[in-house]
C-alpha cells in the first residue's frame, strides 16, 4: 500500500476527532506492528491494526470506511499491551466503530439472530456484541 | 468469613456450574457468599471511548448496591464481568470529573468514589484463603489430571486491572496444584477465544479457539480450567463443531476453576452441574478417578 | 387522597367534577404550558381535564380516567428545574408553571409469538426480543414509570433468566410505554415485561386445581339446571333472589364461612 500524503489527502479534523473519541494520541505510532503481530483477528483483517494505524495517523479516515479491521477486533488488548509506545490501540479501534455507530447505524442486527443461535448463547456475547457492533 | 459476591447474568442460566461450584467449594472453605442485592448486568465489556460515560453506569450502579451493603470488597467470578467492574471502579476512583458526572447522572443513587474493590476469585483464594488451607481440604486430589490454565483476555489485560501481571499465570497455577493437579503451561493461555466475534460471521471465534486448544494439546494438556462463560461457549460448547470441522484433532475438555475445585474437596459431582459442560468433561473426570465416590 | 379526620379545617371546596370541566365559580387559575403555549386553569384540575378545559378534544390518548388503562402517559417538567417528571393525565393534578405535553403513544417493537409454542424458558423470551441485551443500566426506565416499577429490576431479572421475578416485579405494569420512550438501548420494556407474565402464567406458575375441578363439573352440566332455572325467572323473582343470597362476610377470615345452600358446592 503506497500512501500518497499531500495537503488535500491529510485531515487534521479527523486525527482531532479519533484523539477526542479514543483518548490516545495516535502520532505515537513509530508503525513496528507489533500490534499485528499480536492480533488474534489478524487473518481476518483486510486492514492490518499497523495499516490502521497509519492511516489513522494521517486523519485518511475514509480510506479505512469499507475495511472490516475495527470490526473484527475482539477488544482482547493483545495490542495494547505490547505496543513499545504505549498507545491503548484497542481504544482506536473503537473509536473509529464509534465514529459509524453513533450515527444511527448498526453492524449486526440483533433482530436477524435465529432463535436457536439466541438459545445457545450465554447471555454476555450478545451484550459484549450488541456494545460493540450496535448503535 | 463472608463476601459480597456478583454473580452476572450467563451465571444465572449457562454458566450455573461455575457459580454452583463455587459456592458450594466456598462452603467446605467456610466462606459464605452473600449476593448483592438488585444487581444488574454489568455491561460484559467495558466501553473505550474516551466521552462515554453512560456505559459504565451499569457497572457502577453494582457497585453502589455493595456499598450500600457495606462491603468493602465485591467478589467475582465471570471474567469479563470482573474487568468490567473493576475498569469502571478506576475510573470512579481516579477521575474526579468522571466521578462528579457519573455520580449527577444517578441522582437515584447515593454517591460513589470507588470505596469498593472488586476482587476476582481466584485473587480471593489466593489472598484470603490460601494455597495452604485448601491443599489440606482437598479430599479427592486431582492427581494425575494435566490441567492448562487458560486465562483469555480480561483477567490480565489491561494491566492496572489484571488480576497478575501479563504473561503469568500463577494463581491459577497454584490453586491446581493446591488441588493435586499437574499444571501444563501453553503458548496461548492468554490468547483471545474470539470473544463476542462469535456473533460476526463463524470464521473469526473458530479458529482462535481451535488454535489454543490445539495449542494446549500439544503441550500436553488433557482439559482447559477458564473462568469466564465465553471462553468456555467458544473453546468447551462449540468444541465437538471444531471437530467436526477437522480444525480440532484431539479433544481437550473444559472446565471452570470452580469445577475442579470442588471435586478436589469432595462435592458432589451432581453439585457442579457437569450437565453445563460438554459431556467429555464428566467423563474425563471419571476416567481419573477424581470424583468423589457416591 | 382524603384526611377523614380533619375536619377543622374542612371547607366547602367546589370542583370541577364529571367528564366535562367546568370552572366553579370562584375557583383559582394557574398558569400551565401545554405543548409550549401557556393556558390558565382551574387548580383543581388533573391535567386531562385541564386540557380539555383548554380546548384540547381526546380521540385517542384516553381510556378509563380512572389510572388503569394507560392511556394517557404524560411528561411534564416545572420551570426552572431541569427535572423531568411522569405522570398520568388522568390522575395528575395541574400545579402551576407545569410545562408538558402527552405521550400517547411511542413506537416500541412487539413480537409475534404463540404461547402455546414458545414454550416456558427464558430463552424464549430472548429470542423474541434480543434487543434486552442492549440495557445500559441506566434507570431511566424505572424513573420514567408513573406505576412505580422497578423496570431495570425486571429488565435485569430476564437477562438473568429470571421469569418469576420479572413477572412479579412488573405486575402494576399498565402498559403506557413511558419506559420505552427513555430508552436508551431501544428496548420495549413493557411488551417483554407481558411477554414475561404471559409465560409466567402458562408454564411457570402453579395450576390452579380446584378451578380445573369447577371447569370440568361446568363442563359435565351440572349447573344447567340451576341456569335455567335462573332463566325462566321473572324479574321480581330474580331480584329477590339476589337480594336474599347468602354472602360471605367481608372481613371473614379464609375457610371459617360456609354457606347453608350447600347443593351447588
Amino acid at each position: 500500500m503506497t500512501l500518497i500524503i499531500t495537503g488535500t489527502t491529510i485531515s487534521i479534523p479527523s486525527i482531532k476527532q479519533l484523539e477526542e473519541l479514543s483518548g490516545e494520541n495516535v502520532k505515537l505510532c513509530m508503525q513496528c506492528a507489533t500490534c499485528t503481530g499480536m492480533c488474534p483477528m489478524a487473518a481476518e483483517m483486510d486492514h492490518s491494526p499497523r495499516m490502521v494505524m497509519h492511516l489513522s495517523q494521517f486523519g485518511m479516515l475514509d480510506r479505512l470506511a469499507g475495511s472490516n479491521t475495527y470490526w473484527k477486533c475482539a477488544s482482547c488488548h493483545a495490542c495494547t499491551v505490547k505496543c513499545p509506545r504505549g498507545i491503548d490501540i484497542a481504544k482506536v479501534m473503537e473509536a473509529l466503530r464509534q465514529r459509524v455507530l453513533r450515527k444511527n447505524t448498526n453492524f449486526i442486527e440483533p433482530s436477524a439472530l435465529s432463535a436457536e443461535r439466541i438459545a445457545e448463547l450465554p447471555q454476555i456475547a450478545m451484550v459484549a456484541a450488541f456494545r460493540k457492533l450496535t448503535s | 468469613m463472608k463476601i459480597s459476591y456478583y454473580p452476572g447474568c450467563t451465571l444465572k442460566t449457562k454458566a450455573a456450574n461455575l457459580e454452583a461450584a463455587a459456592v458450594a467449594s466456598l462452603a467446605v472453605l467456610g466462606v459464605e457468599v452473600e449476593e448483592i442485592d438488585r444487581w444488574n448486568c454489568c455491561g460484559a465489556v467495558f466501553s473505550l471511548t474516551a466521552d462515554d460515560l453512560i456505559h459504565q453506569v451499569g457497572p457502577v450502579r453494582n457497585l453502589v448496591r455493595a456499598k450500600e451493603k457495606g462491603a468493602d470488597q465485591l467478589v467475582t467470578l465471570c471474567s469479563m464481568c470482573y474487568n468490567t467492574l473493576a475498569r469502571a471502579n478506576r475510573i470512579v476512583r481516579d477521575d474526579t470529573v468522571k466521578r462528579d458526572t457519573i455520580n449527577r447522572f444517578m441522582d437515584d443513587e447515593i454517591d460513589y468514589a470507588g470505596e469498593v474493590e472488586v476482587v476476582h476469585m481466584l485473587t480471593f483464594l489466593a489472598r484470603e484463603v490460601g494455597w495452604q488451607k485448601i491443599r489440606e481440604a482437598v479430599k479427592v486430589p486431582l492427581t494425575g489430571l494435566r490441567v492448562s490454565p487458560y486465562y483469555g483476555c480480561t483477567l490480565q489485560r489491561p494491566a492496572d486491572v489484571g488480576i497478575e501481571p501479563f504473561g503469568s499465570f500463577s494463581l491459577m497455577t497454584g490453586l491446581l496444584e493446591a488441588l493435586g493437579a499437574t499444571v501444563v503451561p501453553f503458548a496461548a493461555a492468554d490468547t483471545c477465544c474470539g470473544s463476542y466475534q462469535v456473533l460476526n460471521g463463524e470464521g473469526g471465534a473458530k479458529s482462535t479457539a481451535a488454535v489454543i486448544i490445539n495449542d494446549a494439546a500439544q503441550a500436553g494438556a488433557e482439559a482447559l480450567a477458564t473462568s469466564c462463560p465465553l471462553c468456555e461457549y467458544n473453546l468447551g460448547k462449540r468444541q465437538e463443531q471444531l471437530i467436526t470441522s477437522g480444525q480440532v484433532e484431539a479433544p481437550v475438555p473444559t472446565f471452570y476453576f470452580t469445577q475442579l475445585l470442588a471435586v478436589a474437596l469432595g462435592v458432589a459431582p451432581e453439585s457442579c452441574l457437569f450437565d453445563l459442560n460438554d459431556a467429555a468433561s464428566l467423563a474425563l473426570l471419571k476416567n481419573k478417578n477424581c470424583l468423589v465416590a457416591a | 387522597m382524603c384526611d377523614a379526620d380533619n375536619t377543622t379545617t374542612k371547607k366547602t371546596i367546589r370542583v370541577a367534577t364529571g367528564d366535562r370541566a367546568i370552572l366553579p365559580e370562584g375557583a383559582k387559575t394557574i398558569p400551565v404550558y401545554i405543548m409550549g403555549k401557556k393556558y390558565e386553569v382551574p387548580e383543581t384540575l388533573t391535567i386531562m381535564k385541564a386540557m380539555e378545559y383548554a380546548g384540547f378534544k381526546f380521540l385517542r390518548g384516553a381510556g378509563c380516567r380512572g389510572g388503569i388503562c394507560g392511556a394517557c402517559p404524560t411528561v411534564y417538567r416545572m420551570a426552572g428545574d431541569y427535572k423531568l417528571h411522569f405522570g398520568l393525565a388522568c390522575q395528575t393534578v395541574v400545579e402551576a408553571d407545569m410545562y408538558l405535553a402527552q405521550i400517547p403513544f411511542f413506537p416500541a417493537n412487539r413480537a409475534e409469538y404463540n404461547i402455546e409454542e414458545i414454550g416456558g424458558a427464558a430463552e424464549a423470551i430472548h429470542a423474541l426480543y434480543p434487543e434486552l441485551f442492549r440495557c445500559v443500566a441506566c434507570n431511566l426506565c424505572t424513573k420514567a414509570c408513573p406505576m412505580d416499577v422497578d423496570v431495570l429490576g425486571y429488565i435485569s431479572a430476564l437477562k438473568q433468566g429470571n421469569i418469576k421475578k420479572a413477572a412479579e416485579l412488573s405486575f402494576d405494569c399498565i402498559q403506557c410505554g413511558l419506559c420505552a420512550s427513555r430508552c436508551m438501548g431501544e428496548i420495549p420494556q413493557y411488551h417483554i415485561a407481558q411477554l414475561a407474565r404471559r409465560v409466567y402464567g402458562r408454564y411457570i406458575q402453579p395450576r390452579a386445581e380446584h378451578l380445573q375441578k369447577r371447569v370440568g363439573e361446568i363442563e359435565s352440566g351440572k349447573y344447567d339446571a340451576m341456569l335455567q332455572e335462573l332463566s325462566a325467572m321473572s324479574k321480581e323473582d330474580l331480584e329477590k333472589c339476589y337480594v336474599e343470597r347468602e354472602r360471605e362476610p367481608d372481613l371473614a377470615p379464609p375457610g371459617t364461612w360456609q354457606p347453608k345452600e350447600t347443593r351447588y358446592l
